[in-house]
């Protein structure tokens, strides 16, 4: 009896040990599958077009006979976006995770992070949209440009969606920083600013870094909103307050249009690698500066 | 743990049953029953959606599925095998014939009606009128403040449609190269590529400096129709039903629809109830010009 409990109990655990072991590799083997489809389908648009045009071509002109596919506005103009967005976003995010670890009260605190958690819960498009009809006159209006559908209000927009990410995850690196650390500094006859500014913030710089980072992986993905307030004009940008066009809202533009086989549809996918590279590093980045820590 | 089996089991049969509804639709219709999906231009969406909930009024049996794209996406789809029926607000392209080729698939031509592409601005633009000359220099960058067409001291922003837009493609062929193939004038790479018609029209009610272009179907009256002509000689035209029915207005087109093959059961009856009196009081009813009969 006691025998057939035991090996039952054996085989129990070793389907479970299975399963779960399963399940990680394919999590893998769905992103090797992904990078194996984006590299067959990308890399087949430089039979028509060298690496060194389609990186650094200054035209965007899909559909054209003969067609350039020069994708150097739309990087920048990814860039602008995401460069505005972190800037607004990452000052912001971190002085709202201190506050919420470290100086609010514990309802203020509840209250907070379930606000800025609901923040995380608004779909793009509605962000977009909202954007579109409230943000974008209103840039136009302030700034006194020809049109307010440019790389500052997508970066506006962007802002809002990286903070949830930016806030909870740089509050649990805060929270995870050992209370002596700042009771010693304290102790020592620091100020509360001082603990917080040079002590508790220096110890979870990592995490924060990482939290930074996620964030703006999230700003550089993002479509929907992009697409409907940053104007798509396939133009070198030379301020933030001009129209760019994303390498996101160029895929998800022209996508539907593209018979599979074209160039057009290969050149969206060699988009979609260097999108792929490009949030690769970013994450790297972000798990580097969070294994520095353990290191 | 109950919860998570229950959501896997959810997404399971939530998988099967759209791989059960695509072989559904993927199915040869007969008769007055089935379904049809048509697919493409965005300018046509509101007609063949009229279309549709008529056609499904009148034959309860039949469900017809309409979605826009622009004209591109709904050509691929016809060849990738999609949809049944292309809506499209242009001609399909040799490289676009030589692929359907390539697949075995014959697409036939049908014209359903004809629309006036109007250029608008915003209502306190003091531009009334400009000729098409005037209209191309716009749209390809030559020229870029209002003052020049002897408008207000504003810089001038241009509104186009995304590349997969049939009303994109037109407009590039018939204004900016005016017709000619040996043109390659491009859109000024400053140009707005706007989602829809819609975006078109509300940028364009909100900002003083903008121009663009849409079907009249969208034509409402938060936008200024610019009236057009051929050089500044000519009469200035504005896309009314008349004038595009007469051929007066410049700048006006065929709708079309492509089916594969010569089309059969619902899809026929489907686009002879377009070709229809009733469907071509239809067409008038939502703004566009029936086709002459």
């Amino acid at each position: 009896m006691l025998r057939r409990q035991i090996t039952l109990k054996a085989i129990k655990e070793f389907i479970i040990e299975k399963a779960i072991y399963l399940s990680g590799l394919t999590s893998i083997i769905i992103v090797l599958l992904i990078f194996i489809f984006l590299a067959k389908e990308g890399f087949a648009i430089f039979k028509t077009a060298s690496i060194k045009e389609f990186l650094f071509g200054e035209k965007w002109y899909p559909i054209s006979t003969p067609p350039k596919f020069g994708i150097l506005p739309l990087i920048l103009g990814s860039f602008y976006v995401t460069i505005g967005a972190a800037l607004i976003s990452v000052p912001i995010g971190i002085a709202s995770a201190v506050y919420i670890a470290e100086v609010a009260p514990p309802r203020t605190k509840e209250i907070l992070k379930s606000g800025i958690e609901l923040l995380a819960a608004i779909p793009s498009v509605v962000l977009g949209f909202i954007g579109m009809m409230t943000l974008v006159p209103f840039v136009k209006k302030v700034f006194h440009i020809p049109t307010g559908l440019t790389a500052f209000s997508g970066a506006v927009m962007l802002a809002f969606m990286a903070m949830p990410t930016i806030v909870s995850i740089a509050e649990d690196a805060l929270n995870a920083v050992p209370r002596k650390y700042k009771e010693a500094a304290l102790a020592l006859g620091a100020t509360r600013w001082q603990a917080i500014w040079r002590v508790v913030l220096r110890a979870a710089s990592s995490g924060i870094m990482a939290a930074v980072m996620l964030g703006i992986g999230r700003v550089v993905g993002e479509t929907m909103a992009v697409m409907m307030i940053t104007g798509n004009a396939a133009k070198i940008p030379h301020s933030i307050f001009e129209p760019v066009r994303t390498l996101t809202a160029t895929i998800a533009a022209e996508m539907g249009e593209t018979v599979q086989g074209s160039d057009h549809y290969y050149a969206l996918f060699a988009i979609g690698i260097v999108l792929f590279f490009i949030t690769f590093i970013i994450n790297l980045i972000a798990d580097f500066a969070l294994h520095r820590r353990k290191t | 743990m109950f919860k998570r089996i229950v959501l896997v089991v959810g997404c399971v049969l939530l998988a099967a049953s759209s791989g059960f509804a695509k072989e559904k639709f993927g199915s040869v219709v007969n008769g007055t029953s089935g379904s049809i999906q048509i697919k493409g231009s965005d300018t046509m969406v509101n007609l063949v959606q009229a279309w549709a909930e008529a056609f499904m009024t009148k034959n309860s049996e039949a469900f017809v599925a309409v979605t826009g794209g622009g004209s591109g996406t709904g050509i691929a789809a016809l060849l990738n095998g999609t949809c049944d029926i292309a809506e499209t607000s242009r001609k399909v392209t040799q490289k676009e014939i030589d692929l359907a080729n390539q697949k075995g698939i014959k697409p036939v031509e049908f014209t359903v009606a004809l629309d006036g592409l109007a250029v608008v601005v915003h209502p306190e633009n003091l531009v009334g009128k400009l000729t098409i000359n005037e209209l191309a220099d716009i749209f390809t960058g030559e020229i870029k403040n209002w003052k020049e067409l002897g408008g207000k001291d504003l810089p001038i922003v241009i509104l186009s449609r995304e590349v997969n837009s049939g009303t994109h493609v037109y407009f590039k062929e018939h204004v900016l190269r005016q017709g000619d193939v040996k043109h390659s004038e491009e859109f000024s790479d400053s140009a707005l590529l706007m989602s829809s018609s819609q975006a078109i029209a509300d940028e364009i009610s909100q900002n003083q400096n903008a121009i663009g272009y849409y079907g009249m179907g969208y034509i409402s009256p938060s936008q200024k129709i610019v009236a057009l002509a051929q050089d500044k000689n000519s009469p200035y035209y504005e896309p009314t039903l008349e004038n595009v029915l007469s051929g007066k207005y410049y700048i006006s087109r065929p709708l079309l629809m492509y089916t594969k093959g010569q089309p059969q059961g619902l899809i026929k009856e489907f686009i002879d109830f377009a070709l229809s009196p009733a469907g071509q009081q239809i067409v008038r009813d939502v703004d566009f010009v029936p086709i002459q009969k």
